[in-house]
């Protein structure tokens, strides 16, 4: 590796981010807390980069420590610690070439003699300023070697003549979709599949329940359930008994359109709204109007035992049926509250 | 055995230390010596050069001593203690392994390296290194880094320690020192090789275990074996740090630190290490007396005929002015002759100030010690940069701040302290009604268990300043910063002489007029003791009598020159900010004819028929004990033995206090003495921080 610095006269003496980018920066910050926005220097620094066509120049550098207030120093040694951030001037299309074991082995010492013949040296830029190559160590895709890196995306299986032509296409302005260059499906073999080639492995047919062939002829094919081991209610304390049929709420028709939005109550989300609907509640006063058997009869049928008397749907569905408001449902009303949304409407 | 210790068996020896102890620091208490780079006593734990490798049987590998902690250590399987090894074969071959890498890229330029000789390296390398290289390839070459006129670089040296990066970070407070890139191209660097801005930096330079960082103006002067070494005090600032003077034949060669964990620990500020180059330029070294305008070299029988007649004036129309550099015998035995002449215009203050004549000592020295804000919760500071005025404590400030969640608010000027201050404002009004604002600082204060309240000795000198003193002395009181076992009031002088010159009753006599009566042009006779920080424009037709040891400002205005020994060329007496007395050593003789200050004044006592009582200078301090017992203690700050003194309300404070804001008492850190004005060093900090500041004072 050789000795990095800042290209300082390329960089010249301002850089400002793209307003495009401020949302992305938002994020980033947003993710942690605000005396620790440090943390951000590494996705800053890229975006710096990303900006910067390609480069991060100090006055980028310096833009990205203003921001997380941090000492120039501390950012100038994280910048000159990854290779990833480019401290010199790159072409437009900048070429990654991964020189390690895998690709080495595959040919990417041919592969940089293409670049050193059709660029220059590394990090060298061309003269339209279209191209420049550095040799960078391994990028994760040995199955496909020998490959490159251009701009964002990975160009595999390349041979020294797919690379000159991908090269001379770039040079001359035109696009090259990213991907494999010989005749295979992603890191799948080339020429298509030789293995698990029969059909019926993907028609669905293999999933029938066969014969075992190690079972005993005279066995049951299916071995007899388990008895359910019994329900030890007695050892609870306090345990209520089952509520009783008659105890289900009274179930009302409305018309369409008539139906209160039960997810003002605090503590009713569109699941359990759906749920009482299916019970035939639509209106607060049915609510508001619950015994305390009744109470017990929905918990039970709905699985939370305890929940309507802790969150008070109670007082909550008389406020609302007579009409007034309670705390939670002007949040409601004001879109404030994320689980009180029909789903889509999020 | 007790929660919070732990036992190892370190060497066959089993110790008990503290769980928070590193291994390191038990080994040591065992009494083995662990080999380190990257470790040190007062920087943050790196653990990244590996030398300090022990074995800890049962461990599958070595144990970096320095980044592992007792407390996380567990017994053996059978319960006993671990066991440690510090020597052994398999010490000594895993820290050959880290030696021979270290040693790898390392140049084998010790013949001409200045740190060859003290070099850890070095010396390391005898007890742990190969005799031959077994690398065949090229070593590595660093670019060496411009650090400004103080720090060498020859980075190739560099084993990256990381010490002066976190001494940059952690005490200094500036973040300037980074390592950039990474593996073998791995640099230290500032940033883009801009200047250090610290007052601290030459701390970097003892730091480095390598030569990778040295001493700049000391480049290749002298080998440490040459030089003598005598231990001193510095006069810089009125912190007293305790320093080593390196002198080689009858010149300086440098200026070390030496630990007193209660004054500077070990640092040094740039001033004080770096002023050695003063003290042989611009010298006073034989008396001059002004003939026919001019100053003319002359013997010290005719400087002192000369000096005879100036102080045959009339006593109310002579008067002494003693400077910021003055030592306690100059001052006891000037003061002395003085009164003996029946002189009262006799005064060591800055033109305006009148604190310290009523003879109260605790209104004028530092109470709470420097070491103090270590267990202060909250500090408040009138008036004073303690950056600049005493860059060591301000490194103990930060340390306060940093560990102990000091609580710091400012009034005065908002100078970037290198911590976080609340500002209150910028004049001493801010005072009124502090107690019951609303703000953190204020609140912090009221609560504080040990709160700090300093006056910079600057404020003092404005028209307001024995009322501002009485005022923060009032708020001193009102949240009882003052109490049995806390003298949590004080003031931070700026000059090492002042504290001293006070102790001794440096203040004008009976009727007697103050410094700056004494230099508006009333005088027949003025007797400068080093006096260089005055306002000299205005003494008029006056005979000006300039003792001292540098031509400097008082000497180009002097009719009659006395040459003085400095503070390395003599043993004198310096009583620092905290009324500690500590006395310098005589590193190397005086320059030419000159002589000690007091000396001088028992002379010239002889000459002008009054002579003194003491003709030693152990004497002379014999009734300096007499005069002032303080002078009998050496080494210690009094702290809250002066408590009850404080107690009592400082008058003053009805005259009421000014609005003007406070200005910085030191403007140019650099070139605040005689000495510092002389040095070439201190000439090119001045001018790298001017060019610093320049374009942003622009914006």
């Amino acid at each position: 590796m050789a000795l990095r610095r800042f290209d300082l006269e390329a960089g010249g003496d301002s850089f400002a981010f793209k307003p495009e980018t401020e949302p992305t920066i938002a994020f980033w910050l947003g993710k942690y807390p605000q005396d620790k926005k440090r943390s951000a220097v590494i996705p800053m620094l890229w975006l710096a980069q990303k900006d910067n066509e390609g480069w991060l120049s100090e006055p980028a550098m310096r833009e990205v420590a203003d921001r997380l207030e941090m000492p120039y120093i501390r950012v100038y040694e994280v910048a000159t610690f990854y290779t990833m951030f480019r401290l010199q001037p790159v072409g437009k299309h900048h070429i990654q070439l991964c020189g390690t074991t895998p690709c080495m082995l595959r040919g990417a010492n041919d592969l940089k003699e293409v670049c050193q013949k059709n660029i220059g040296k590394p990090m060298s830029v061309t003269d339209d300023g279209r191209l420049s190559w550095e040799e960078v160590e391994c990028l994760g895709a040995c199955a496909n070697a020998p490959m490159v890196q251009i701009n964002d995306y990975y160009y595999e299986d390349l041979t020294p003549e797919s690379l000159t032509e991908i090269l001379a296409k770039l040079q001359n302005g035109a696009e090259v979709k990213p991907g494999t260059f010989v005749d295979r499906l992603n890191s799948a073999p080339e020429g298509g599949a030789t293995t698990l080639l029969e059909g019926d492995l993907y028609d669905g047919s293999r999933n029938a329940v066969s014969e075992l062939p190690n079972l005993p002829k005279d066995a049951p094919a299916e071995p007899e359930p388990a008895p359910a081991p019994e329900k030890k209610t007695t050892l609870i304390k306090d345990s209520k008994p089952a509520p009783k049929a008659e105890d289900k709420p009274e179930m009302v028709e409305v018309a369409v359109g008539e139906e209160d939005d039960l997810k003002r109550i605090k503590g009713i989300g569109p699941v359990n709204e759906k749920a009482l609907n299916e019970l035939g509640i639509y209106k607060f006063s049915q609510i508001a109007a619950w015994t305390p058997a009744n109470v017990d009869w929905v918990e039970d049928f709905m699985s939370f035992p305890g929940r309507i008397e802790r969150e008070d749907w109670i007082a909550q569905a008389e406020t609302l049926a007579g009409g007034e408001e309670t705390d939670f449902s002007k949040r409601v009303d004001a879109g404030e509250v994320e689980s009180s949304k029909d789903e889509g409407e999020a | 055995m007790s929660d919070d210790l732990f036992k190892l068996n370190i060497d066959g020896q089993e110790v008990e230390v503290p769980r928070s102890y590193t291994l390191m620091q038990a080994c040591e208490e065992a009494g083995a010596e662990i080999p380190r780079f990257c470790y040190h006593e007062r920087l943050s734990v790196a653990g990244n050069c590996r030398m300090c490798l022990v074995q800890w049987h049962g461990a599958p590998k070595p144990i970096a001593s320095c980044a592992q902690t007792v407390g996380d250590m567990r017994m053996n399987p059978d319960g006993t203690p671990p066991n440690i090894s510090t020597k052994g074969d398999y010490v000594e071959k895993a820290r050959n392994g880290v030696m021979e890498f270290l040693l790898i890229n390392h140049p084998l330029d010790c013949p001409i390296c200045d740190q060859g000789g003290e070099c850890d390296l070095q010396d390391q390398a005898v007890a742990y290194g190969r005799a031959d290289s077994r690398y065949e390839l090229n070593k590595r070459a660093v670019e060496d880094k411009n650090m400004g006129p103080l720090v060498k670089t020859i980075m190739t040296r560099c084993i990256q320690c990381t010490r002066c990066v976190r001494f940059a970070a952690e005490v200094a407070g500036v973040e300037e020192i980074g390592m950039i890139s990474r593996g073998e191209s791995a640099e230290i660097t500032t940033y883009l090789e801009e200047s250090l801005t610290s007052e601290l930096s030459g701390n970097v330079i003892d730091l480095c275990p390598v030569g990778a960082l040295t001493s700049k103006p000391y480049a290749f002067n002298a080998r440490p074996w040459e030089l003598r070494k005598t231990e001193s005090v510095d006069v810089m600032d009125a912190l007293g740090s305790n320093i080593r003077v390196d002198a080689k034949g009858d010149a300086v060669m440098r200026i070390m630190p030496v630990i007193n964990e209660e004054v500077n620990e070990e640092w040094l500020s740039d001033k004080s290490r770096f002023i050695w180059d003063g003290l042989a330029r611009q010298r006073l070294d034989t008396p001059y007396v002004r003939k026919d305008g001019k100053l003319t070299a002359v013997d010290w029988g005719e400087a002192f005929d000369a000096a005879k007649s100036a102080l045959a004036a009339p006593a109310e129309k002579i008067g002494f002015v003693a400077g910021d550099l003055i030592e306690v015998e100059q001052a006891k035995a000037a003061l002395d002759l003085a009164r003996a002449l029946g002189v009262q215009n006799t005064d060591c203050r800055p033109a305006g100030a009148s604190y310290g004549a009523d003879g109260v000592r605790e209104r004028y020295i530092f109470n709470p010690t420097l070491l103090g804000v270590e267990e202060a919760d909250a500090l408040l500071l009138i008036g004073t940069n303690p950056r600049k005025e005493a860059a060591v404590w301000n490194a103990r400030i930060r340390k306060a701040w940093l560990w102990n969640d000091l609580k710091v608010g400012v009034i005065g000027e908002a100078a970037d302290l290198t911590y976080d201050y609340e500002h209150l404002g910028d004049g001493p009004d801010a005072l009124k009604g502090l107690f019951s604002r609303d703000s953190e600082i204020a609140e912090a204060l009221r609560n504080a268990e040990k709160p700090m309240i300093i006056v910079g000795e600057s404020v003092l000198a404005r028209e307001d300043g024995q009322a501002v003193l009485a005022a923060a002395h009032d708020y001193a009181l009102e949240i009882q910063a003052i109490k049995e076992d806390w003298a949590g009031f004080g003031v931070l002088h700026s000059a090492a002489g002042r504290v001293g010159a006070l102790d001794t009753g440096f203040v004008p006599g009976e009727g007697g007029a103050d410094t700056a009566a004494i230099l508006s042009g009333d005088m027949d006779t003025i007797v400068l003791l080093g006096a260089d920080e005055v306002d000299l424009s205005t003494t008029g037709n006056a005979t000006v009598i300039y003792v001292g040891s540098h031509g400097d400002a008082g000497a180009s205005k002097a009719d009659i020159i006395l040459p003085a020994a400095a503070y390395t060329e003599m043993a004198a007496t310096y009583v620092n900010t905290e009324g500690r007395v500590q006395m310098t050593r005589r590193a190397v003789q005086p320059k030419g004819e000159a002589r000690e200050g007091w000396a001088i004044f028992r002379a010239l006592s002889d000459v002008v028929g009054k002579t003194l009582l003491y003709d030693s200078a152990d004497a002379l301090r014999e009734t300096l004990r007499e005069a002032n017992p303080v002078f009998a203690g050496l080494g210690f700050a009094p702290g809250d033995a002066g408590v009850d003194a404080l107690k009592e309300k400082i008058p003053g404070g009805d005259t009421g206090v000014g609005n003007g804001a406070l200005t910085a008492a030191i403007d140019d850190f650099y070139l605040t003495n005689p000495i510092a004005r002389a040095s070439k060093t201190m000439a090119e900090c001045s001018l790298q921080k001017q060019g610093l500041e320049t374009p942003m004072a622009a914006e």
